[in-house]
């Protein structure tokens, strides 16, 4: 039957039936993760503006900072692109080069992120300040946690090419990853968005 | 506490005695076969039947007369507490899980589910949740807040200790393992069905499965977010559901009720599948209105996401709001309703049996009729306001949940059980259970709906004069299922001692693939998967002398490794657990690490899995087909 069938054609990562059900149940997890998420949004929204004693997020907000995070972690989905497109040629160098590339950038935004913490706690705003902060930290520190995961699992994977090469198993974890990296960087959208702009502004 | 104890030992003393460590830890603790899974999803699942069904005795003797000092007020609310947890999240939904991890590979015409690894992953985060949850009784205290855990009750300051983290970390583990379960099933409905089998031809327990899993998938993140908020909440000190730091208590009602509305449509919508296949095969007719019951399905799996504010109408949401949701809930009538006319349609002029299973749903068509009616009164906002929180509710719920999923997991059990274990339940001891049970529950939940009208508050551990009556008629009623009950869990032991072996594949002349294979079932299902030609895949391989063991045909099967990790990994998850719950973080740090070693061992596992030779195959074959010609 076809669909049970192994192709000799196509992307490396479809070719085995194995490969195709995972990567559609990663689709599925992904849909999960994005009820996950709207759930941290709705609560986040529902809360916006409970500051209680603590500072208000236009206090503590700054633009050029959240652009820089933005800017980095909107470049490593495209640097992951690029590195699908080298593995897609069968170029395991140019997948090696562009996702740790990827992963360097994930790090510098998740350094970033953590500054940020730190220095919103010394001016007072933290976890337990009050409703508002509740969200925020739990909303944008689910995120972070999530890019510290993915950065782990990469390189995970990485070890993996290195012992075994392109094959249709290593080469469908890898375009799962990137995936999930591309789905954490459609979340930043709309953290920076609905978290950062509205909150400089309101 | 110390019954726990004493099993405990006894089961450890047996295994030890019988030299079956070995044994258990290699045919069952490491087992990735969807049929191992399944059959000890439904074990775990009738224990906690029991844990929570004497929860329900304990609670109906202190009810049964004015004044009873049988239980205290912390106590009785330790015990409603824990029997509404068990009941839906450890009892209802496992041994539908249980069922569907059975049945719906064989009926799809599958060697396995999608992802056999992440189905036992599953299991063992179910039953090491389950453990947890457990745990409370023996060490450290029992929720006590109800099993919708409302805030600010549930809150650190008002229900300090480890008791509360119990119910939130017990429920986020298990959940985890339903999640994964929901995707494994769409995957597998979606991708592993035999040639020739399109999404119209699926068996309706099938479909049933896949909208389940679509439901799970999308309410059980919900679910997630809300105990970890909470959990957050007691143990790190943030301000979500807190009267403190403009918290909003209210909050937690809307995100629990968003993922347990659908949560009660995830529990009845696989017994409404098995009501079918049941009803159809002893109907000895195919089921009517296929199609309508799948759209049905689907509509009710929709609505289920948009009525979640009927579950609190009084608590000042405003006129438009509860207009909206009054109107949604009541829609979800109009889907059940054709769903019962269709099994109505389905009896009509056929030549029906009446076995056990068929008895189960027979009885179900009616009880759950009084239990939607109901549910229809409950759902109009202003009359609401009379009977919420009064025994009105507690009459209705159990009405649609007894009714509907114990009733459906009786008739699932009973009607897959040659399938499972190669021999019939005892149809005497069956029908003796199956009466039992049905007037208990009557006699028991019947007088409720009056107790409500005459006032009578949910959550109370003592009652007024007035209500004594009634409430002695109830009690009797509880005491007529706990027999029914353990008469059920006898025909269990009394079949496996004295019934007669199963030949043949086909105990009651079914119509999905499932009974196309021999009992009991080799663990690759089907030696060739045949090809389904139409609904009903193996009613027309039946008529045109098909089989799924042509033996020219026969090919080497892949099948998985079985593996330790998804043992091992939830063991250090339940390390972990213990440790955040009682607020140990030496403890817990070193339990999260070794889950996350484990992944990685996983990662780094590339064991493809193994074939059966064609010669194995054959062997195996000749022997299960013996006595069949």
């Amino acid at each position: 039957m076809s669909a049970h069938t192994d192709l000799n054609t196509g992307p490396l990562e479809y070719r085995s039936h194995e490969g195709r059900m995972t990567i559609l149940g990663f689709w599925i997890f992904l849909g999960a993760e994005v009820v996950l998420f709207s759930t941290l949004f709705a609560t986040y929204a529902v809360l916006f503006g409970k500051t209680a004693d603590a500072p208000v997020p236009a206090e503590l907000f700054e633009l050029p900072m959240v652009l820089i995070m933005t800017f980095l972690l909107l470049t490593s989905s495209f640097t992951c692109g690029i590195a699908i497109h080298h593995m897609r040629r069968g170029s395991l160098k140019g997948l090696f080069v562009w996702l740790g590339i990827t992963l360097a950038l994930g790090l510098g935004f998740l350094g970033f992120e953590i500054y940020e913490f730190v220095h919103y706690a010394h001016e007072g705003a933290s976890l337990p300040s009050s409703a508002f902060w509740s969200a925020f930290f739990v909303l944008t520190g689910t995120h972070g946690l999530h890019v510290l995961l993915g950065i782990g699992w990469a390189v995970l994977i990485l070890i993996q090419l290195r012992q075994r090469g392109l094959t249709p198993v290593t080469s469908r974890k890898v375009f799962v990853v990137g995936l999930y990296w591309h789905f954490l960087d459609v979340i930043w959208i709309f953290i920076f968005t609905s978290v950062y702009l509205i909150g400089m502004v309101v | 506490m110390v019954s726990i104890v004493l099993v405990s030992i006894a089961i450890v003393f047996v295994l030890t005695y019988f030299k079956k460590w070995g044994w258990l830890w290699r045919e069952w603790i490491t087992t990735v076969d969807h049929k191992k899974i399944g059959i000890m999803y439904i074990i775990a699942a009738l224990a906690m039947l029991f844990r929570g069904g004497v929860d329900a005795l304990l609670m109906r003797t202190q009810l049964t007369l004015p004044g009873m000092e049988f239980l205290d007020s912390q106590h009785y609310n330790e015990i409603f507490t824990t029997h509404g947890t068990i009941m839906i999240i450890f009892m209802a939904m496992p041994f539908l899980i249980g069922l569907m991890n059975y049945i719906v590979p064989l009926q799809i015409g599958a060697r396995d589910v999608a992802f056999p690894f992440l189905n036992a992953l599953s299991f063992w985060s179910f039953a090491f949740g389950a453990m947890i949850f457990n745990l409370s009784f023996v060490i450290g205290g029992s929720p006590d807040a109800g099993w919708t855990s409302y805030t600010p009750m549930a809150g650190a300051a008002l229900n300090p200790g480890p008791a509360q983290n119990y119910y939130l970390i017990g429920l986020q583990v298990a959940g985890i393992g339903t999640l994964a379960t929901g995707i494994n099933f769409m995957v597998t409905i979606l991708k592993m069905r035999a040639p020739g089998m399109n999404m119209m031809r699926l068996p309706i327990f099938t479909w049933s499965t896949f909208i389940t899993s679509f439901i799970i998938v999308f309410a059980f993140p919900i679910l997630t977010v809300a105990l970890a908020l909470m959990t957050i909440d007691r143990i790190f000190g943030s301000h979500f559901f807190t009267l403190t730091g403009e918290g909003m208590p209210m909050m937690w009602a809307n995100l629990f009720w968003l993922w347990g509305h659908p949560e009660v449509y995830i529990v009845i919508l696989p017994a409404f599948g098995i009501f079918s296949e049941v009803i159809s095969t002893f109907a000895r007719k195919q089921l009517f209105g296929y199609k309508a019951m799948v759209y049905s399905m689907v509509v009710i799996a929709g609505l289920s996401f948009i009525v979640w504010v009927h579950h609190f109408f009084t608590m000042g949401a405003g006129g438009g709001v509860n207009s909206f949701f009054s109107i949604t809930t009541m829609l979800i009538a109009v889907p059940t309703g054709v769903k019962i006319f269709n099994w109505l349609g389905t009896m009509y002029k056929g030549r029906i049996r009446f076995d056990t299973p068929m008895l189960w749903s027979l009885a179900f068509i009616p009880c759950f009729v009084i239990g939607g009616v109901t549910g229809v009164m409950l759902a109009m906002a202003a009359a609401d306001y009379q009977y919420h929180n009064t025994y009105f509710l507690v009459a209705h719920f159990h009405y649609v949940l007894i009714a509907g999923t114990v009733f459906g997991c009786f008739a699932g059990l009973t009607f897959w059980y040659p399938k499972m274990f190669g021999h019939k339940m005892n149809e005497k001891l069956g029908k003796i259970s199956f009466w039992l049970f049905v007037i208990g529950f009557n006699v028991c939940f019947f007088p409720m709906y009056f107790l409500g009208f005459a006032g009578m508050p949910r959550r109370t551990y003592t009652i007024e004069p007035e209500w004594m009556p009634l409430n002695v008629t109830a009690s009797i009623g509880a005491v007529l299922m706990a027999i029914g009950f353990a008469v059920f869990v006898y025909n269990i032991y009394y079949s496996f001692r004295y019934s007669k072996r199963e030949t043949h594949g086909d105990t009651w002349d079914g119509r999905a693939l499932e009974w196309a294979t021999t009992t009991p079932v080799p663990f690759y299902n089907f030696a060739t998967v045949p090809k389904v030609e139409g609904p009903e895949a193996y009613w027309i391989l039946k008529e045109k002398g098909g089989t799924t063991y042509e033996k020219d045909k026969v090919e080497p099967i892949h099948m998985p490794s079985d593996s330790g990790i998804p043992f091992i990994m939830m063991a250090f998850m339940f390390v972990a657990s213990f440790g955040l719950i009682w607020e140990w973080m030496w403890m817990a740090i070193p339990g999260i690490i070794g889950v996350l070693v484990c992944m990685v061992i996983r990662s780094f596992d590339y064991d493809d899995g193994f074939y059966v030779s064609v010669k194995e195959i054959k062997r195996i074959e000749e022997k299960a087909r013996e006595g069949e010609q």
